[in-house]
């Protein structure tokens, strides 16, 4: 299983295996990932489960489309590698990909 | 003090169609919400997006869902409650006590809980020392436009209200909008329409990054992606962020919580509190999908508990209603 690896914003690191084709929010719920609340439950309604995808892995990534850009718009402290972690599909490409959650996300 | 049937936290669709199924067992409900409006998550967060999963409903937009489940229980004549939330319950013998931020008070032995994530509150600044300025220079909506004549006005956000109040603004103040990217999320003819005129400092690409004052914001400063900072003068700062969703006073209600939604027993969706319910959202149990269907489903369950609640004297009797005549006569159906 592809491994994800959430860097807190305390530097704090948790890996962990999701399944391919689950989201990198879903992966994260299940696995009781601090940081990631996503309060609409991956409806990229509500940008609680907004995370920093690092750069080399931020290129690797289908671009986000506009309801995605919408929602950043109003998460906490947005950046330019800013995602939403219900948009990212787990694959093998995606295998060792690291993110890191914003302080708080509301 | 008002004596109800059932109290329902929450006017979103699920919270609606309780009313329909504690409707057409006669019982009578009042319904509270935060918003000002019916629709809950469906209005605020949706209203222009198509569902695709409503049975029956090949497509609907969340307004329209909203309309057409209100046009569903008009024969209630449901009491509903706006701009107000529950801040208090207390239990009384087998009724329960509910207040709201408005102090009006009700008494019914049922309250069910349709509170989605919980009531929408504006997305504040999560600058340093925003909070010393909230009601005096930061404004998250506007009742009052006059304040601002003549002064400088710093708007941030890339939606409609964003955009809406720059221009109505630039008519009588200094107004400079800041978002975080080229693009805007709110109405192009807004937009450009604010270009033409020229009166708004437009500058995107930027986030704020501190803000400087005694009493009053004197400027602010403001950041883009590459840490280059830019001074911004500014008496008022006006932030359209959108909504976020706060459960508030319900998790000091004694209810078992996982997180943010709320344990039930499924056969009812009762949670641990006698009469109390909770469905949507809101609710958890092994296997819940959030999803509008299953907030029916829940709710047509949690409205025979609470019939035999509110009428502990009567049988409850299972009907349909294609063939009930006492539901039709409820509905305002004429029957042949």
């Amino acid at each position: 299983m592809p491994k994800i690896t959430f860097i807190d914003s305390t530097g704090e690191q948790r890996t962990i295996d999701v399944q391919k084709g689950l989201s990198v929010m879903e992966g994260a719920i299940q696995n009781k990932i601090p940081g990631i609340d996503a309060d609409c439950g991956g409806g990229m309604a509500c940008a609680t489960c907004h995370v920093y995808v690092k750069e080399e892995w931020f290129n690797k990534l289908p671009k986000a489309e506009d309801g995605e850009q919408d929602m950043i718009d109003m998460a906490f402290e947005p950046n330019k590698y800013s995602r939403l972690s219900c948009q990212l599909i787990v694959s093998d490409e995606l295998d060792g990909m690291v993110v890191t959650t914003p302080s708080k996300q509301t | 003090m008002i004596k109800t049937d059932v109290v329902i936290v929450g006017a979103g669709p699920v919270g609606l169609f309780a009313v329909h199924q504690l409707g057409i067992k006669g019982l009578k409900s009042e319904v509270i919400d935060n918003l000002d409006k019916a629709g809950g998550q469906c209005i605020e967060l949706y209203p222009d997006k198509p569902i695709y999963d409503i049975a029956g409903i090949p497509e609907c937009t969340g307004e329209e869902l909203t309309k057409n489940l209100l046009d569903q229980i008009k024969p209630f004549k449901t009491n509903f409650h706006f701009n107000e939330r529950v801040q208090e319950i207390n239990s009384e013998g087998d009724n329960w006590i509910i207040k709201t931020s408005q102090n009006k008070v009700f008494i019914s032995p049922n309250i069910i809980i349709a509170g989605g994530v919980g009531s929408f509150e504006p997305r504040k600044l999560s600058v340093k020392d925003a909070e010393k300025y909230e009601g005096k220079n930061i404004f998250y909506s506007i009742s009052d436009k006059n304040i601002f004549k003549n002064k400088k006005i710093s708007i941030f956000g890339g939606g409609d209200s964003a955009l809406d109040w720059a221009l109505e603004l630039s008519k009588i103040a200094k107004v400079t909008l800041i978002h975080r990217r080229e693009e805007f999320r709110g109405a192009p003819h807004t937009l450009n329409q604010i270009k033409k005129e020229g009166k708004v400092d437009i500058k995107t690409k930027f986030q704020i990054s501190s803000i400087s004052g005694k009493n009053n914001i004197e400027s602010i400063n403001i950041k883009n992606d590459d840490g280059k900072e830019t001074e911004v003068k500014t008496d008022y700062i006006l932030s359209f962020f959108g909504l976020i969703m706060k459960l508030g006073p319900i998790t000091e209600w004694g209810l078992n919580m996982d997180k943010k939604t709320i344990k039930v027993n499924t056969e009812n969706f009762e949670t641990n509190k006698k009469g109390i319910f909770a469905i949507g959202d809101i609710c958890t149990y092994p296997g819940k999908l959030k999803l509008i269907l299953s907030g029916f489903h829940e709710g047509a369950l949690a409205s025979v508990e609470c019939f035999k609640r509110a009428r502990p004297n009567e049988k409850y009797r299972f009907e349909f209603t294609t063939s009930s005549k006492e539901i039709q006569a409820r509905l305002g159906v004429k029957t042949k």
